[in-house]
């Protein structure tokens, strides 16, 4: 299963970096993406698991970057 | 919403530093005054980031920016530098607002390069005109696009004659006509002319999502310098902080009339710097424009690493046929034997016309009149051969070497020409003859020795076709290599070959139309699919997909790719030279905080508008 979301605010491109690597760490991804530019992370995932993926990469976001809003895209 | 945040930031800033500003012009002997109004200025214009610091530490989180900022500063507070303090974090925060403006701005200029997106279809419905979401129409629903709407699905026109912007997608200026039963593609500019067309593709299908969905999505291929930084910032802060520590501790302990309160400041210069952004924001920023530029000129290009590879092209390989010619058959020479020319011609066109061979068609095409079907009588095709007609009472015998021996008419040998030859005799007189072959495109030439002076050092041609015309068709352009007659299958085998051949670092581009070459395409180090227009199994199969039919794009792709690389080395050496010297200078006590402050987001922002420069692709066309 593949998503992408939209991080509205994300202006690190350092942060970026680094959600990107915490969500690529996540149980069950085949691969993640964050693209500064275009605010938009994509993740692909084991089916079964990805709606605790997607929890999961809610709370990196927040972690890392308090002030950015994830959205669907 | 950004702005306002944004000027909220300016705001604090303004009145933080009317405080700063209160702070110096108001000289006191009291220190607790002192230190009181600098505390406030200091509060304003850097409590938030004093906040995210403490918050992010709460969240595992050390040494990030905001983190590294703050103990600079508080630092500076300790060591008694309270001005230097605010100062310090003053320009830090105007720099940052200055890059999230910079970034903002490049973000949109590069987006609107893609603003091909349609917002809205007008669907026929029960004998009105809806207003509707591209999302919610499906195949086979009738729409009408205006003149200056964006066509947003792929259609095929049922009524109506207009002229059809398609630059936005194919960098192309010259606008195209379409009539009834011409396909249209979404992301196109209607530009006159009222249309009514049935749709072929869904939204999420259609040519204007693929594009989008290429291009947005080619920053998740990343190219190696920006695997680099990142591995780079990985090491680079935690190795700058703890030498920090380390400045701060054993020099004044170890050397002779070193103080702590120097060696401190020493430090916090170096946590000033610590924070590699400048080079973490520019590169991706100059990739995706990069991209964004490429795709303005009709190129569109799947992801940076292969942005980045162009520029290393060593070996260019091409497909011939569709890719390097037309792919389209077409009267080469007419050579008449005791016949007018033009009898000749309309003769042969009239025997072919009933047949719909791309030979026949080419025949047609050349005589360029109407066929009068009263005139011909009596057609007989024999198969593998050619065919026999009587047309005004003439009887016209018109097909290949073999039929002519049939019949025993005498004619002349063509061993030396290319192409396809129809021979032609009347009442079984021999008359001459007709060369029909492939045409090379007009910009054939010109891609060849564009790739040459790019430092291409191989420029080779793939062919299925015979070895007379794929030899002469790769002289006329100038190629340095070809090899003919080869089977699909043979041409992987090829490619592999020159693979070998090449330097480690080069890379092998290969250029089909994308229709039977997947598997060489997949193979090449890049993958180079031409006319992609409309095509989706070019889309799939390739790396760069030009999406107009000229192979003279992929030295301009090739030049973006060279551009976008020497702004990336720019940054990255202006950036790392910048931050040694200061960190150098620092160490040495010779760098104050200042000079730190414009290492980090100055040299940023220097970054930031270089990347930019990409843009101005016009130079490219």
């Amino acid at each position: 299963m593949k998503k992408a979301f939209k991080l509205e605010g994300l202006d690190c491109a350092n942060c970026a970096a680094k959600i990107e690597n915490a969500v690529k760490a996540l149980d069950g991804v085949t691969s993640a993406s964050v693209n500064f530019m275009t605010t938009k992370m994509v993740i692909e995932g084991k089916d079964t698991k990805f709606d605790e993926i997607v929890k999961a990469a809610h709370d990196i976001v927040k972690r890392l970057e308090p002030d950015v809003i994830v959205k669907k895209a | 919403m950004k702005l306002s945040s944004n000027r909220k930031r300016l705001l604090k800033i303004l009145i933080g530093a009317a405080v700063y500003a209160f702070g110096i012009l108001y000289k006191t002997d009291n220190n607790i005054v002192a230190l009181s109004i600098y505390l406030v200025a200091f509060i304003i214009i850097g409590g938030d980031i004093l906040l995210k610091a403490v918050k992010n530490i709460f969240h595992g989180q050390i040494f990030d920016e905001n983190f590294l900022m703050s103990i600079a500063t508080i630092g500076a507070f300790a060591i008694g530098d309270y001005s230097e303090g605010v100062a310090v974090m003053l320009f830090y925060q105007v720099g940052e607002l200055f890059q999230s403006y910079a970034v903002d701005k490049s973000r949109k200029s590069i987006t609107s390069l893609m603003d091909i997106r349609p917002d809205y279809a007008n669907v026929q419905r029960d004998e009105a005109l809806e207003k509707v979401d591209p999302d919610e129409v499906k195949i086979d629903d009738i729409i009408v696009i205006k003149a200056g709407e964006k066509i947003p699905l792929d259609a095929v026109v049922v009524e109506g004659t207009s002229t059809v912007d398609t630059s936005a997608l194919t960098g192309e200026s010259v606008p195209r006509e379409v009539f009834q039963g011409d396909n249209l593609l979404s992301g196109c500019i209607n530009i006159n002319g009222l249309l009514t067309a049935r749709v072929t593709k869904e939204f999420g299908e259609s040519t204007v999502s693929k594009i989008l969905d290429l291009v947005e999505n080619a920053g998740s291929k990343k190219s190696n310098s920006e695997n680099f930084i990142t591995k780079f910032a990985r090491y680079y802060t935690p190795a700058v902080v703890i030498v920090a520590a380390l400045l701060a501790i054993i020099p004044p302990l170890v050397l002779a009339g070193a103080t702590f309160s120097d060696w401190i400041y020493r430090a916090l210069v170096f946590l000033v710097i610590s924070c590699p952004c400048a080079l973490v924001i520019s590169i991706p920023l100059s990739f995706f424009g990069g991209i964004g530029g490429a795709s303005r000129s009709g190129i569109l290009v799947k992801g940076s690493n292969y942005l980045e590879a162009l520029a290393q092209t060593e070996i260019a390989v091409f497909d011939k046929t569709g890719t390097l010619t037309k792919g389209v058959f077409k009267v080469q020479e007419v050579v008449p034997d005791n016949i007018p020319r033009e009898e000749l011609l309309e003769l042969t066109a009239y025997a072919e016309s009933y047949s719909n061979h791309p030979i026949s068609l080419s025949l047609k095409q050349a005589y360029g009149k109407e066929i009068d079907g009263a005139r011909i009588t009596n057609v007989e095709e024999i198969s593998g051969h050619g065919i026999i007609a009587t047309i005004d009472d003439k009887t016209v015998t018109a097909g290949n070497a073999k039929l002519m021996r049939k019949l025993n008419i005498p004619f002349g040998e063509t061993d030396g020409v290319m192409g396809t030859v129809v021979h032609v005799a009347i009442d079984n007189v021999y008359k001459g003859y007709i060369v029909i072959a492939d045409e090379i495109k007009e910009d054939a030439a010109k891609a060849i020795h564009d790739l040459k002076e790019a430092k291409v050092k191989q420029t080779v041609m793939l062919t299925g076709d015979a070895k007379l015309i794929g030899e002469k068709v790769a002289s006329q352009l100038g190629l340095d290599q070809v090899y003919t007659e080869l089977l699909p299958g043979d041409k992987v085998q090829k490619v592999e070959e020159l693979l070998a051949g090449k330097s480690p670092r080069g890379k092998l581009a290969f250029v089909g139309d994308g229709i039977n070459d997947a598997p060489v395409l997949a193979r090449a180090d890049i993958g180079i699919a031409m006319g992609g227009l409309g095509s989706d199994a070019a889309i799939e199969a390739a790396d760069v997909v030009i999406m107009t039919d000229e192979p003279s794009k992929i030295a301009v792709a090739m030049k973006i790719s060279k551009k976008t690389l020497r702004i990336v080395k720019q940054n990255i050496t202006v950036a790392l030279a910048v931050k040694a010297v200061v960190l150098i200078l620092g160490a040495l006590g010779i760098a104050s905080m200042w000079a730190a402050v414009f290492a980090d987001v100055g040299v940023a922002l220097i970054a930031i508008l270089n990347a930019v420069r990409i843009l101005n692709v016009k130079r490219f066309r």
